[in-house]
């Protein structure tokens, strides 16, 4: 479980371009739930989902993991929490170009030190999971955007997380790409996987396949 | 340690993957610092390896050569003094030499004639250095004639070439009877070019020379010890003077080395921000770059120094052989022994792969310490 009490963020703090990105969030997320971050472009949904994925410290507040404080770990705890704990799909993907798909899976298990044949097995199995076997051995900027997303949602699985993080996962797919993205979303679901994802597509956010819809505006939670 | 070592074993296998994703920019990397070395190294290996050329010929010199001066210059030694320093304790052996320097027109050079101390040629024959063979055109039992001082015309058979592992010290040599060079130079007889001293205890040589400098006011004892300093100043300004020539381009590559290495492109600090947030720690991105540098160096520091090292003893140094050895008018051709002087590999590395190391340590930290949250907001 996660848990966010009076959580503000702060850019630029005494400087003169200073920013309330976030003010006084308070947030529980379920477990083996998925949840919608929704909200217009600066509402303060993507600094949410970097407070809760360790990616940043928030200013002030508290953010708690299964009832443990993290919000004021050292960098090198909160890499570590990061690591195991959630997986990341990025918006714009941030696959590493030049490298293959199996070879961009396999980067966030590097630090762990886990045989690497052991690693290629696991990496091996999500491509089949992701129905992307065939594109292992391809370098990522020869793949679609489809291609590409999945690519992210396995590299973002390959630590095996409790929490997989999206960050606006359909804004640059089409229609037909987007319901994939959902039937993935829908599997997470049924897996028991927490799923924490920002969206205005109001196909996502609409869909069943997401528990719970919170809604941002100008860095505060307006209703749930 | 498993874990330490598979860890280590990805960060690898990605810097390699890294290096090969920027081949053009690795390999001009690698190109420029080998580069580097190279000439660095060429200078090194070469001056070195002719100070140990050069210090195994003289260890067989003798210890002290005894010279007379006359109004400061050098002057014959007279009859009387070999039997004069027959009575100075300690000394083990004594010679007098017969040698001179003779201008030959036909090549416009200078060679060396001497009486070898333990005689052995016959009257009328020479035996001649490698580069006489080679200049001259002339080969064993040939005749050859040298018009001496006094306008004297002499006529030789060489009997024999000296072998041309020795170029370095008898490239411009003549050894002659000791008849024939007295004839030749009008030497009187009893008198020597210098005095050849063998001293057997070493620690006993200063002390022997001051008595020398005593018994015989008019002479000069140079001791081996001096020569050998001589010859190690001398490469050592050589040296010094190559490296001063070339250290506007060593400098110019220097700083090309620096500035491609200290550089991160935006595509790198995006890679290093998305390593970040994927869950490398700040010391796994600094370890992972700093594989990569130390590949770079270390293989541009071996194809630098092996491509040094096959110019010096392989090909003979022709890039730098000219101001480096330095001779009198005809070059000695000889093949330097291959040394390698550990304390100079270790100075030449500390030198360049350390800087290097340190060039792209800075940017790369400031990289790998930003932010994991600014790939979220790109």
């Amino acid at each position: 479980m996660i848990e966010l009490r009076d959580v503000r963020k702060v850019f630029n703090e005494g400087q003169h371009n200073e920013y309330a990105a976030l003010s006084g969030i308070s947030l529980t997320i379920e477990p083996h739930r998925v949840t919608a971050l929704r909200g217009p472009s600066g509402s303060g949904k993507t600094t949410l989902l970097t407070l809760i994925g360790c990616l940043a410290r928030p200013t002030s507040g508290r953010v708690s993991l299964h009832g443990r404080d993290i919000s004021g770990l050292p960098e090198r705890f909160l890499t570590e929490i990061r690591r195991k704990t959630f997986g990341f799909v990025f918006q714009q993907f941030n696959l590493i170009k030049g490298m293959s798909a199996l070879e961009n899976i396999m980067l966030p298990a590097y630090p762990t030190g886990r045989p690497h044949k052991e690693l290629k097995a696991r990496a091996g199995s999500l491509l089949e999971r992701l129905r992307l076997s065939h594109r292992g051995g391809a370098k990522v900027e020869w793949l679609s955007g489809g291609e590409q997303q999945r690519v992210a949602i396995a590299r973002a699985l390959i630590n095996d997380p409790e929490v997989l993080i999206a960050d606006e996962p359909t804004a640059n797919l089409d229609t037909a790409l987007a319901k994939e993205f959902l039937a993935l979303l829908e599997r997470f679901g049924e897996e028991g996987r927490t799923v924490i994802l920002t969206s205005h597509d109001p196909l996502v956010v609409e869909s069943a396949a997401v528990h719970r819809v919170v809604d941002m505006r100008d860095g505060q939670i307006v209703s749930e | 340690m498993k874990t330490w070592l598979e860890r280590q074993r990805h960060l690898i296998d990605f810097t390699l993957a890294s290096l090969a994703r920027r081949k053009a920019r690795n390999l001009g990397l690698v190109a420029v610092f080998a580069l580097l070395v190279f000439v660095l190294a060429s200078v090194m290996l070469f001056t070195h390896a002719l100070r140990h050329e050069a210090k195994a010929v003289l260890r067989d010199s003798p210890e002290i050569i005894l010279q007379r001066l006359v109004a400061g210059r050098h002057d014959l030694i007279p009859p009387g003094y070999l039997d004069t320093i027959g009575r100075i304790r300690g000394v083990q052996n004594k010679q007098g030499r017969l040698w001179g320097y003779y201008y030959d027109p036909v090549v416009k050079a200078n060679y060396t004639f001497m009486v070898p101390p333990e005689g052995g040629i016959e009257p009328g024959t020479l035996v001649v250095g490698p580069a006489l063979e080679r200049e001259r055109g002339i080969a064993e039992n040939n005749g050859i004639s040298f018009r001496s001082y006094n306008g004297q015309l002499f006529a030789f058979t060489v009997a024999k070439v000296l072998p041309r592992t020795s170029e370095l010290v008898s490239a411009d040599l003549v050894l002659m009877n000791e008849a024939d060079f007295r004839a030749f130079f009008k030497y009187p007889a009893g008198h020597y070019t210098d005095i050849a001293l063998a001293v057997a205890n070493p620690l006993e040589v200063r002390n022997i020379a001051n008595k020398l400098a005593n018994a015989l006011p008019d002479s000069r004892p140079i001791l081996r010890d001096e020569i050998q300093r001589t010859y190690a100043s001398m490469f050592d300004w050589r040296e010094g003077l190559m490296l001063a020539l070339l250290s506007a381009a060593i400098l110019a590559f220097a700083i090309l080395a620096w500035e491609k290495a200290s550089g991160l492109s935006a595509e790198e600090k995006r890679e290093i921000g998305i390593l970040k947030a994927v869950g490398w720690e700040t010391g796994d991105v600094i370890r992972m770059k700093l594989w990569e540098g130390g590949l770079v160096s270390l293989t541009a520091f071996l194809l630098g120094y092996v491509a040094a090292y096959a110019q010096v003893f392989y090909f003979h140094a022709p890039l730098f052989e000219p101001v480096l050895r330095g001779w009198s008018v005809i070059y000695p051709r000889f093949e330097l022994a291959p040394v390698i002087d550990g304390l100079q590999v270790a100075t030449l590395f500390f030198f360049t792969v350390f800087p290097y190391m340190a060039a792209i340590l800075v940017p790369i930290w400031r990289a790998a310490v930003t932010d994991p949250d600014a790939v979220m907001r790109a």
